[in-house]
Formats: structure tokens, C-alpha cells, sequence
């Protein structure tokens, strides 16, 4: 009865009739993701120790990779994919994804804009510190 | 080395009457209780059916009894604080001390948010859930204990702080720096932390359970699109719990850092900066509010298409505004400090967004407006609480705009305004839906009603009460009172201040009238006794008996559209259909009655209240407890009962009996 | 005629939406509960990275990140991890095929390759702490001290995890609830990885740029 629902436990791989994944195939599937991981791994020590990049986009590369990296970690050592018995998966992930973006992003915006507007200029700082 | 810690004889504020009076008599109270439960011999039937339950209806009835006794205990704060602010005017000092007022405060909001509205709102989900759902538990029934355990250990230790040490000064919310080691050096603010940190855990464990338990096990038949309005919103509530509470518990754990390793989070030196705090607690705070207030919405819709007979006007835009809230609640949280000096831009696009997130509430109110309008209305006391609501929060509700606009807002923060305008959503949203909830489901719960008339007068009294308590802090925020004053000057604000508290003397009535509700309800249970469907309802939770047995549903109901059971007696009525007389019952497997919760929930006091006072070695055995606690329970054998098919039959045909006689 | 248009009949009424079928099996809610958790987890990590993001230059004169960060020792340590997850999945794909010396195995690599991974760690904390660039020295300090380290207690509790679940698998086998709890176990294993895919970008390589 379960096999046939268009549902799964995440991490598990494709309950899909049309999917039939034996041992072997399951092996190449994490072979592959590793090699990818080290490939992407390696990219990003490599990326921030050159002097060959524009330094000011390393971080932006660095950031790019990472993502790339979790992807491949999501795909090849989680099983996440775009089946109809994933949806309630990808779905949590997205939320969290979405927190995580907003948690990050907000308080880093929202304190670097306290910081910028509370940070008198030289000349009011010398006026303030007078009186 | 003290083998105590921070602990002694000095921590017992014996040179305090008041305090010692409420601690005496609450330790008088406990003993009562316990003493009278021990003498009648009741311990084994409380340690077998209630307290090592693991059945989602024991659980939330456990949950909702806490949230009463803390509301009792919450509201005493809030009597004393309004008696003092009304006599402290002018050169007068009141009864009450500068630091035993700030511990009250603090205490008052703590205990109303986190032990009163939270375990409240969880147990009107434990209890409702899963029955409307269609289905015999929730998806992690032991964890469902475990997680009542601590948020009962949270509010333990918040309670010990009264007698043992004293609570934090710092204002529920306990900004740092002063909350800091520094200028906080006393157990309070420890108190605070670890007592939040442990029922924390416990929500975030209900959080968990919940959204695997409506988005994974529902009834056959049951899509997402036909669960009651009240599933969902207890789905975006608790998505919610799972998206926020974690930053909570990681900004208490910096705290925690700073105050016990010297670290320099949110300090005013080395680098820490305090304004982190405030942005991190808001990024919780901000979705708390909808945490609390969403499941309200939701027993509002079950009662308002209940109590009009007829079905919930725009199920569906009820659905899409309860998820748009859901999302938007994390995008609004600057709101609660645009005064903390971010430039106008920013400010800007936050009081947008915080009107944006009006829209949907709304269209809720509006929903539920078009669903009473043209239906034959009963005015029961659930629908009473509905109405009141649907008036008082829009008021609050429109304050809430008026302190999105930033420049409004540098006006009216902190002010007594501002206090105004959240009782006026928590109390007009929250508490009003609770009562209602509470009335609506008691009959489903205990299998009677609960008393009609002292219903009405405590609905009025709440009603009454609460526009004369809190209509006053509106005027006095404009005039510019700011909140947490223990006395003041200005002799004008001091008649106000009187007629707040008349009005929460008037709310004391109302509360008083609930108890008689209760004990009057409980004289009275042979004629107010009620079989499955006392309100002639919609959904699943009033087609299994009153109350429900321990597996729900004898077999699990088969769904074929919205509000499940009022089409099935519509059918039922037109074509004749009985039910077959001797149906075949299948045996249940359910889950095993547990302790483990009791026991977690006791290692948890241990640690916590090892930790507050720095005994390391206490805390140490605390944490090895809960430890072995969990491997215990991960290796036990039997997880489930079997509940035999004759037990089963045997409770159907006393239940069919009792419907047709 | 009549057999083949039963089982087709059969076939298709056994397929409904999962979301109307009913409750699922308890491997997918219990899976399903765990991601979740996973989920909040992450939201937890998010919290350390925003306040190590705010506070990262908040060194108050003390030492910052390019003195004290080496990086040999954080790619040996990401080798780890890496490799741990990748026997982690193995340990998973044996559990699937029964195959218990496998099982013992894979996992007795994955503990391996996370002990080595915290000692590494413990090590660099330890050096740090010793030529003074303790937590306390600076709020960037507390900050680097309370992100890797919550990381680090993550990986410690997943290996104690491991021990009790091989325990586990020794003293009952293989049924239903050890295989859910593996289950879990490598979710929980993969996704400390992913946390440390972001903790050594924006820790270790960004904070060494000039």
C-alpha cells in the first residue's frame, strides 16, 4: 500500500514504481556526489587563497559555490528531488530556506543601518563630546 | 567550594510580607491539593491515566489546567500593579517597592505570554486537532508528554523564583544591558532564561509534532483543502513555532554565554553590541504573536459557522489569508523598535509591511462577518466571546496601524499606548478565543455542558471589564505615560489610573464568575449532560462520543469533502441511511503509556534550578538523568497496546445506546 | 479479460494523492518529523551566523580571524566531515541491504572520521584559547567560539547517537524502529555537513580575505 502513495520519508530514495534503485546504483549515486562535494570543496580554498580573482568578487564566488555545494549535498546525499512524493519535502525546505535568508539578511541590513545612522559625523561627534 | 552554589538562607526574602504571604500561601495551597489527593487515594488513578498519558486529549486537558492556575497567578500580578499604580501618585510610594514592582511586571509578562497564552493555545490544539483530523493520536505521542513535561517544568521554576531568590527586573522581554551580568548580578534574570530556555524546548518539540501530525496523518479522504479552518491555522501557528522559536532559544543561549562564561555578546564593551539582541528577540517575537493569535482565529471560524449554521464564508481566502500571515509575520519585526535609531528608509519599508499584514486579518474579520450575516444565529456563550472579539480586536487592531506609522510610532513607544494596544489584541484576540474554545469544546472534553447563565455574566463582566481597564491607558499614553512606572508626579493621570483599576476589579468579577461557571457546571452535570454532537456541528470531533474514547474513532472516518460531518448527516437525513446494527470492530493498537515525560520533566527542574544557582555538580546529575531517561525510552520493547475488538464494540453500543434514548 | 480489468481497476484505485490516502507509514512521519526538526535546527545555526556575520569585525584590538584561522587544518577537517557523510551513506545503502558487517563498518569509519574531526577542532580551540583569543577577548571571538563550537557539540551528540544506535542494531537487529532512527541519524549526519559547507565559507575563507 505504502510504495504505491506518491509520498516518502525524506532522505530516502524515490518510492516511484518508474525509479527501481538497487544497492549498486545507490553507491554510484553517493560516489558521484562525493566526487562533485570534493571538486566544489577544493574550488573554494583554491578561490580564496588565488591572486588571480578581482578580490572584490571572492566573496560573491565563494557564496555562489557554497550553494552549489549544498545543492549537491541536498541531491546526492539527501535524495531531494522534484517528484510529486517530494513535494511536502521541498516544501519544508523552501520555508526553512526562506528563514534562514530573512534571519541572515535582515539583521545584517538592520545593523549596518543602526551602525551607519547612529554614527555621527566627525564634526557633530566633536560637538557632542564638547557639551 | 560551596557545595550550594550561590545558594543559602539569604535567598528567602523572609523580611518581605507580601511576598512571603503569597508564597506561604501558595505552598499551603500545593500542600492541600496534594495532601487531599493523597488521603482519597487518587495517586495511582492520577499517575496511570493522567499524568503518564500519553493520549493527546489528556495531554491538552493537562495543558489547559496549567494555563488556567497561571492565569490566576498571572492576573494576581496584574491586580497589584494597577492597585499601586493608582495609589502611587504625586509624592505617595504606594505599597509596593521599586524592586519587588519590576519583578511584578516582569513576572506578570512572562507568565501571561509564555505559561498562560502558549500552554493554553497547545492544549486547545492537542485536544482539537487530532480529533478533527479524523485520527487517533498525534503523530509522536511520547514526545507530546515530554514536551508538556518541560513547559510544566518552566512554569515550576518561574513559581520557585517567588519564594527561592527573586525574578528578573529587566521586564519581560530582558534587554540587555541591563539584563547582563553587570548590571543584572542577581538569580532573576537566570531564572528568566533557564526557565524559557526548558519550556522552549517543549514548544519547539510541539511545534514539531504537530505540523508531521496535520501534514502527514489525516484521515482518508481528507486533502489539505478539506481540513477545518482550525487545522490550518494551528498548521501556520506551529510552522511558525518551528521558524522562530530556535532564534529564541539561540539569543538566550548567547545571553546565557555572556552572564556565565564572560562572553561578549550583547555587553557594552569588547565589542558586544546589545542592539543584536533586540533584532534577534523580535525575529522571534514578532511571529510569537501571530503564534498566539492564529489558533484563536481559528476557534472563532469553527464557532462563528457552527453557532449560524451554515458554512464558512470564503473557506478558501480563510485559508490564503491564514498562510499570507504566516509568511508576512517574519517580515515586520523591526516594528517593535523603530525608535532604536534605524534611518527612515528602513523604518519606512517595516511600517509597510506591518499595514500590508493587516490586509489579511481583514479579510478574516470580514469572512466571519459574511458568515453570520443571513444565518440562524444562536447566542450561545461561544458565539458571545466570537462577537466580542470580532469588535475588540478591530479596535486593537486599527491602534496596531496607527504605531506602524513610524513617526506615530516615536510618539506613542513605550508608552502606555503601546500597552493599551497589545492587551487590546492579546486579551480581545487570544484570551477571547481561548474562552471560547474552552466553552465550545468542554461539552466534547467532559460530556457535559458548561453552565449557560454564569457563562453570560462572566462573558460581560471580561467584556466591561476590559474596555474600562484598558480605554484609559490609551488616553494616558497620549498623555504621555510611559510603561513600568512604580510611582509618578503628574496628579492628572491618577483618576485614569483609577478607573483602570475598577476595570480590572470588574474583570476580577469575571474570572470569579468562570470559577463558579466551573464548580457550578460540575454540581450540575447530570442535566447539563450531552451525547456526541451537542452544538449540531460541522467537523470530525462531534462524531465520536462525548468524550471521546481513548482511540477517537472506532474506525477512522472516510472524507469526501469540507466540514465532514455536517454532510454526512445531511445525507444521512435524506436518504434514511442507518447505521448497521452490528458492525464489526477491528482491534486498535495505540501507544504505551509512558513516564518518560514525568521524568524528563524532573531532571529538567533539576538542571534548571542547578544551573540558576551555579551548583555544577547538581546540574551535572540533572543532565546525566535526562540522558539516560532518553536511552531508557530508545530502548524499550513495547511501544504499542493492543485495545481488544470487544472493548471496542462493547463502548460503541453503550454510546449508540445513550444517542438514542 | 475479466482478471486483467480488475487489476487494472485495482492498480488505479490503489494510487491515490498521498494527501488524500490517509495517514502515512510511520517511516515517512517520523522522517518527515525529523526534517522538520532538522529545519528549526538550522534556524537555530542561522541565529549564531547572523550574530557572527554582525559581530565579525568586532575584534575590541584583539587578534582577528586572518592571525588566528590555519587553514591546512580546516580543509583536513572538512575532508572529514566530507568523507564521514560519504560513509554515512554507505552505512545507509548496507542498513538497506541487511548487510551487517558493512553496517558495523561503514559506521565505525563514520565515528572515526567524526572523532578526528572534533579533535582537530578541540585542538584549534585549545591553541586559540592558550596564546589568548579566548571567547572572552572580543565579541567576534564569542561569536567564532559559539558558532563552530554549537557545530562541534552537534557533531559530538551525533556521535554518541551512533554509538547507541550500533548498540542498538547489535543487541536488536535490524527492525522497523532502529531502521527509522538510522534513518534519521543520516539526516541528521548530512546535514551537519551542509551547515559546515557554510560555517567554513563564511568563518574560515571569508574571514582570511583581505
Amino acid at each position: 500500500m505504502t510504495d504505491m502513495q506518491y509520498d516518502r520519508a525524506p532522505g530516502d530514495a524515490s518510492a516511484l514504481p518508474d525509479v527501481e534503485q538497487g544497492t549498486s546504483s545507490g553507491l554510484l549515486v553517493y560516489t558521484i556526489g562525493l566526487a562533485l562535494a570534493v571538486v566544489l570543496t577544493a574550488m573554494s580554498f583554491w578561490v580564496a587563497n588565488t591572486s588571480l580573482l578581482w578580490i572584490g568578487g571572492v566573496s560573491l564566488g565563494l557564496t555562489v559555490l557554497a550553494i552549489a555545494q549544498m545543492g549537491i549535498h541536498l541531491v546526492f546525499f539527501l535524495h531531494v528531488t522534484t517528484g510529486p512524493d517530494n513535494t511536502n519535502n521541498v516544501m519544508a525546505l523552501a520555508f526553512g530556506v526562506l528563514i534562514v535568508v530573512l534571519v541572515v539578511v535582515g539583521s545584517l541590513l538592520i545593523m549596518a543601518d543602526l551602525n551607519d545612522n547612529m554614527m555621527l559625523p566627525a564634526e557633530l561627534m566633536n560637538l557632542h563630546m564638547q557639551r | 567550594m560551596n557545595l550550594l552554589g550561590k545558594l543559602d538562607w539569604s535567598a528567602i526574602p523572609l523580611d518581605q510580607p507580601i511576598i512571603m504571604g503569597a508564597t506561604g500561601g501558595m505552598v499551603l495551597v500545593i500542600a492541600v491539593v496534594l495532601g487531599w489527593i493523597t488521603l482519597k487515594g487518587y495517586v495511582p488513578y492520577l499517575w496511570h491515566e493522567w499524568i503518564t498519558s500519553v493520549d493527546h486529549k489528556r495531554i491538552g486537558i493537562m495543558y489547559i489546567i496549567l494555563a488556567l492556575i497561571m492565569l490566576l497567578r498571572g492576573f494576581a500580578d496584574a491586580l497589584m500593579m494597577r492597585g499601586q499604580q493608582a495609589v502611587a501618585a504625586g509624592g505617595a510610594q504606594g505599597y509596593l517597592p521599586p524592586e519587588h514592582f519590576d519583578q511584578i511586571f516582569s513576572a506578570h509578562g512572562t507568565i501571561m505570554i509564555f505559561f498562560m497564552a502558549m500552554p493554553f493555545v497547545i492544549g486547545m490544539m492537542n485536544f482539537a486537532v487530532p480529533l478533527q483530523l479524523g485520527v487517533r493520536d498525534m503523530a509522536f505521542p511520547t514526545l507530546n508528554s515530554v514536551a508538556l513535561g518541560l513547559t510544566a517544568s518552566g512554569i515550576l521554576l518561574t513559581n520557585v523564583s517567588l519564594g527561592v531568590g527573586e525574578f528578573a527586573k529587566t521586564g519581560w522581554v530582558a534587554y540587555p544591558p541591563l539584563s547582563e551580568l553587570q548590571y543584572s548580578p542577581g538569580v532573576g534574570v537566570d531564572y528568566y532564561l533557564w526557565a524559557l530556555q526548558i519550556s522552549g524546548v517543549g514548544t519547539l518539540m510541539t511545534g514539531i509534532n504537530f505540523v508531521a501530525t496535520i501534514l502527514k496523518t489525516r484521515a482518508p479522504g481528507m486533502s489539505l483543502m478539506r481540513m477545518p479552518v482550525f487545522c490550518w491555522t494551528s498548521l501556520a501557528a506551529n510552522l511558525l513555532i518551528v521558524a522562530a522559536f530556535p532564534v529564541l532559544t539561540a539569543t538566550f543561549a548567547m545571553l546565557l554565554l555572556d552572564r556565565y562564561l564572560g562572553f561578549h555578546f550583547f555587553t557594552t564593551d569588547a565589542g558586544g553590541n546589545p542592539m543584536m539582541y533586540i533584532n534577534l528577540f523580535w525575529v522571534w517575537g514578532h511571529p510569537e504573536v501571530y503564534i498566539l493569535v492564529l489558533p484563536a482565529f481559528g476557534i472563532f471560524s469553527e464557532v462563528v459557522s457552527t453557532f449560524s449554521g451554515k458554512p464558512l464564508f470564503g473557506y478558501r481566502s480563510m485559508v490564503a489569508a491564514t498562510m499570507a500571515i504566516c509568511v508576512l509575520s517574519f517580515f515586520v519585526w523591526l516594528h517593535h523598535f523603530f525608535t532604536m535609531g534605524a534611518s527612515a528608509n528602513v523604518n519606512g519599508f517595516f511600517g509597510v509591511m506591518t499595514m500590508i499584514i493587516a490586509v489579511p486579518t481583514g479579510v478574516k474579520v470580514f469572512n466571519w462577518l459574511f458568515t453570520m450575516y443571513g444565518g440562524r444565529i444562536r447566542f450561545t456563550v461561544p458565539i458571545l466571546w466570537s462577537i466580542g472579539f470580532m469588535v475588540t480586536f478591530v479596535i486593537g487592531g486599527m491602534t496596531g496601524v496607527l504605531m506602524a506609522v513610524p513617526p506615530a510610532d516615536f510618539q506613542l513607544h513605550n508608552s502606555l499606548f503601546l500597552i493599551a494596544h497589545f492587551h487590546n489584541v492579546i486579551i480581545g484576540g487570544t484570551v477571547f478565543g481561548l474562552m471560547a474554545g474552552y466553552n465550545y469544546w468542554f461539552p466534547k472534553a467532559f460530556g457535559f455542558k458548561l453552565d449557560e447563565r454564569w457563562g453570560r455574566v462572566s462573558f460581560w463582566c471580561w467584556l466591561i471589564g476590559f474596555y474600562v481597564a484598558f480605554m484609559p491607558l490609551y488616553a494616558l499614553g497620549l498623555m504621555g505615560m510611559t510603561r513600568r512606572m512604580q510611582h509618578y508626579d503628574v496628579a492628572s493621570w491618577q483618576p485614569w489610573l483609577v478607573v483602570a483599576a475598577v476595570g480590572v476589579a470588574i474583570i476580577l468579577v469575571g474570572i470569579v464568575a468562570q470559577v463558579i461557571q466551573l464548580v457550578v457546571s460540575i454540581r450540575n452535570r447530570e442535566q447539563l449532560k450531552v451525547t456526541a454532537d451537542p452544538w449540531n456541528g460541522r467537523t470530525l470531533e462531534w462524531a465520536t462520543a462525548s468524550p471521546p474514547p481513548a482511540w477517537n474513532f472506532a474506525a477512522l472516518p472516510q472524507v469526501a469533502d469540507l466540514d465532514a460531518l455536517w454532510n454526512r448527516k445531511q445525507r444521512e437525513r435524506t436518504q434514511q441511511t442507518q447505521a448497521p446494527k452490528d458492525r464489526k470492530f477491528d482491534p486498535i493498537e495505540m501507544p504505551k503509556n509512558s513516564a518518560t515525560g514525568f521524568i524528563t520533566a524532573f531532571f529538567a527542574v533539576v538542571t534548571g534550578f542547578a544551573m540558576i544557582w551555579h551548583i555544577w555538580w547538581m546540574a551535572g546529575l540533572g543532565a546525566i538523568g535526562i540522558f539516560l531517561t532518553m536511552l531508557a525510552f530508545a530502548f524499550r520493547d513495547e511501544e504499542e497496546v493492543e485495545i481488544p475488538a470487544e472493548q471496542i464494540a462493547r463502548f460503541e453500543q453503550a454510546h449508540q445506546a445513550e444517542i438514542t434514548a | 479479460m475479466n482478471i486483467a480489468v480488475a487489476v487494472d481497476e485495482g492498480r488505479h484505485e490503489a494510487r491515490p494523492s498521498a494527501s488524500e490516502a490517509g495517514p502515512a507509514t510511520k517511516r515517512i512521519v517520523v522522517g518527515y518529523g525529523f526534517w522538520v526538526f532538522l529545519l528549526s535546527d538550522i534556524v537555530m545555526f542561522s541565529a549564531f551566523f547572523a550574530a557572527y556575520a554582525v559581530l565579525a569585525h568586532a575584534t575590541a584590538g584583539g587578534p582577528s580571524g586572518v592571525q588566528l584561522f590555519s587553514q591546512p587544518s580546516v580543509a583536513i577537517e572538512t575532508g572529514c566531515l566530507l568523507a564521514s557523510s560519504y560513509t554515512c551513506g554507505l552505512m545507509s545503502l548496507a542498513i538497506g541491504s541487511r548487510r551487517f558487517g558493512v553496517t558495523y563498518l561503514a559506521a565505525l569509519v563514520t565515528f572515526l572520521l567524526g572523532a578526528a574531526f572534533l579533535a582537530l577542532e578541540v585542538r584549534e580551540f585549545m591553541g586559540m584559547i592558550a596564546v589568548g583569543a579566548g571567547p572572552q577577548r572580543s565579541a567576534f571571538l564569542s561569536a567564532f567560539f559559539t558558532l563552530v563550537g554549537c557545530h562541534g557539540l552537534h557533531v559530538a551528540a551525533g556521535l554518541v547517537w551512533l554509538a547507541v544506535m550500533m548498540a542498538q542494531v547489535a543487541i536488536k537487529g535490524i527492525n522497523a524502529t532502529v531502521e527509522r532512527r538510522l534513518l534519521c541519524f543520516s539526516l541528521f549526519w548530512h546535514a551537519l555537513d551542509i551547515v559546515w559547507v557554510w560555517l567554513f565559507t563564511v568563518v574560515y575563507l571569508m574571514g582570511v580575505l583581505s
